[in-house]
């Protein structure tokens, strides 16, 4: 099957798949190789400031070439899909956001717009609006800590300083809308959980007018970075037919040339009405995936300055919708209404009921397709809650990309997939 | 009627919330799931998800509220509930989330029906992620994959008991070692 497109008149990646037989995600050494002694087995993590977290990697090694890996993961597990089945939909909302602790907007929307479609819910647009602004700037925030970290790692130490500089106006951003810096518990079922601060706009102004300059001085530390450029180019590399049978997606399937992003090709939210382009780099390598993610910073910041254009206009308007069976009454309400005082109390006990059925919601997260499956029984409470976290794909590829790589750059490798690893164990 | 009546071993499609599902019978998953990414050019396989649905059609099965007698941590949840949810042709389900990455992109939801001890056969071969998400679902849910090359625990370690998204897994009480030691 063919890659949706393929740019013209470019050599492939590589000719055919990488992908390591019988096991996708478990590159095997060779029996030869095996047989001559001097295959050393290291065991690269659970804990090593590189792995983002507790991931490890069992490595097989010849001299520095790599010749087997295999990732082990489950380190993180808490549970979280169990735990949702026990408190009700609404008392759900917090657990997706500290799944991906970094992209806890996104994750917090994909749950919440599970919900929404198995309640048939319409949500106001001023709602709509501020969900795409939160869930850009979130991206802004999980792109950041991806370029310091992994930058990091390769030796450019001076990156995390100021990608975290920046990354701290986001949180600052999202301290003044919702009170919290990280997961923030700003969307409920319905829209949005208050309505949006004064003062808020002008912040946000600032911080677009300012992250391009930011973006501007990453890019001349490291896009023509000798050092940079000779430890990502031609590393990692993953073809586009690979990467759609290993289930990649987000920046690792854009830089290996294939155009897929949600908010483009399936839109949710407000993304067909913004203008916004998708960055695709077809090398398939390291260095292509710091591109994407560089320009996405670029788009996203774009996107925020045109969902402020629209909500500057909607003053005064709804910002939750008005379904007294699931979405709270208006605090003022409960002292002089008995109606309200009776819905508030049972949505806050025993919680909203969702019709019977399943419904499955992807979305296009900093780190790919996050898709969000629920079952409910037309109870208060999921009957099941699944997530398809894209870190956990993502590390299915690292076998596929490590055939033939040096153990140095493992480290470039896999830090380019971008995981976060409370995501990968759930 | 509809595209994909020659899906092999097809038993219905159901339309709901914007949603296809494709029902096929146990043993002709992998050839379902091959036929879907040939024919129609389901070439991306987003997720695989494991469902337990024990109790739906006999009791109410959700809507734990409060008794007198408090929170049974083993069985599952069992308190009165005005509607029955309806009851499933067995006790697990298996989805899988497929897309057609393509200009014009569409997603299907594939379904099949598992009882308690049956297993279903691998897809690995049709699509090579499936891995980590089968042994995910053997992990937790304890559904058995025929022709998985790696087929062993993901999340929990190797010497775990029991399969914790199963709802007759008990919610509290951890096994205390020695205990019926006098």
């Amino acid at each position: 099957m063919a890659a949706v497109t393929q740019p013209r008149n470019r050599r492939p990646i590589y000719e055919h798949s990488r992908i390591p037989q019988p096991t996708p995600s478990v590159l095997t050494t060779s029996e030869e190789l095996r047989a001559t002694g001097d295959i050393m087995t290291v065991n690269f993590g659970p804990n090593h400031p590189s792995t983002h977290g507790v991931l490890r990697l069992i490595v097989d090694l010849y001299g520095e070439d790599v010749t087997g890996l295999e990732a082990v993961v489950g380190y993180l597990h808490t549970g979280f899909e169990k735990n949702m089945e026990q408190k009700t939909w609404w008392k759900c909302i917090t657990y997706p956001e500290r799944i991906d602790y970094v992209s806890f907007q996104n994750n917090e929307y994909v749950f919440v717009a599970a919900v929404e479609k198995l309640l048939a819910l319409e949500i106001p647009a001023k709602a709509t609006w501020m969900r795409t602004l939160l869930c850009e700037l979130n991206r802004i925030h999980s792109h950041l800590v991806w370029l310091g970290t992994s930058a990091l790692e390769l030796g450019a130490i001076s990156m995390f300083w100021y990608a975290f500089r920046e990354r701290d106006l986001v949180l600052d951003l999202f301290e003044l809308v919702t009170g919290e810096r990280m997961h923030t518990r700003y969307f409920q079922v319905g829209g949005l959980a208050e309505d949006i601060p004064r003062g808020f706009y002008p912040e946000a102004r600032k911080f677009c007018e300012w992250m391009p300059k930011a973006i501007d001085d990453y890019e001349t530390l490291l896009t023509r970075n000798k050092i940079w450029l000779e430890r990502t180019q031609g590393i990692g590399l993953l073809s586009a037919d690979d990467a759609i049978a290993l289930g990649q997606s987000g920046p690792v399937l854009r830089g290996s040339g294939v155009d897929w992003d949600i908010r483009k090709d399936e839109p949710y939210l407000a993304y067909h009405q913004v203008d916004f382009r998708v960055p695709v780099y077809p090398e398939g390598d390291v260095y292509a995936r710091y591109r994407v993610h560089m320009d996405e910073m670029r788009e996203s910041v774009r996107i925020v300055d045109q969902c402020l254009d629209r909500l500057e206009d909607m003053e005064g308007e709804p910002w939750i919708a008005d379904d007294r069976k699931v979405v709270l009454p208006p605090r003022e309400e409960l002292h002089t209404s008995m109606e309200s005082l009776i819905h508030h109390f049972k949505i806050v006990t025993e919680g909203f009921r969702v019709p019977e059925g399943e419904a499955y919601v992807a979305i296009e997260s900093p780190r790919g397709e996050l898709g969000c499956y629920i079952c409910s029984d037309g109870g208060p409470k999921p009957w099941r809650v699944k997530f398809r976290a894209p870190s956990f794909v993502a590390l299915e590829a690292a076998a596929t990309m490590m055939q033939g790589a040096l153990i140095a750059d493992m480290i470039a490798a896999v830090g380019s997939l971008d995981t976060v690893m409370g995501e990968v164990d759930r | 009627m509809s595209d994909f009546d020659a899906v092999p071993g097809l038993v219905e499609v159901n339309d709901a919330h914007g949603e296809t599902t494709i029902v096929v019978e146990r043993e002709h998953l992998a050839g379902a799931a091959a036929h879907l990414r040939d024919e129609h050019g389901f070439n991306f396989l987003s997720d695989i998800t494991a469902v337990d649905y024990l109790g739906w059609g006999d009791a109410g099965v959700s809507g734990y509220i409060g008794t007198p007698a408090g929170r049974d941590l083993n069985t599952p949840m069992t308190q009165g509930y005005q509607a029955l949810p309806q009851a499933k042709p067995k006790r697990f389900a298996m989805n899988y989330h497929l897309l057609a990455l393509r200009e014009r992109p569409r997603r299907v939801r594939l379904q099949t029906w598992v009882g308690e001890d049956e297993a279903v056969a691998t897809v690995i071969g049709v699509w090579p992620t499936a891995d980590f998400h089968e042994r995910e679902a053997f992990d937790m849910m304890g559904i058995g994959i025929d022709g998985h090359p790696n087929l062993k625990r993901i999340l929990l370690d190797d010497d775990w008991d029991g399969h914790p998204l199963r709802k007759d897994y008990p919610l509290g009480g951890e096994p205390v070692r020695f205990s019926d030691a006098v």
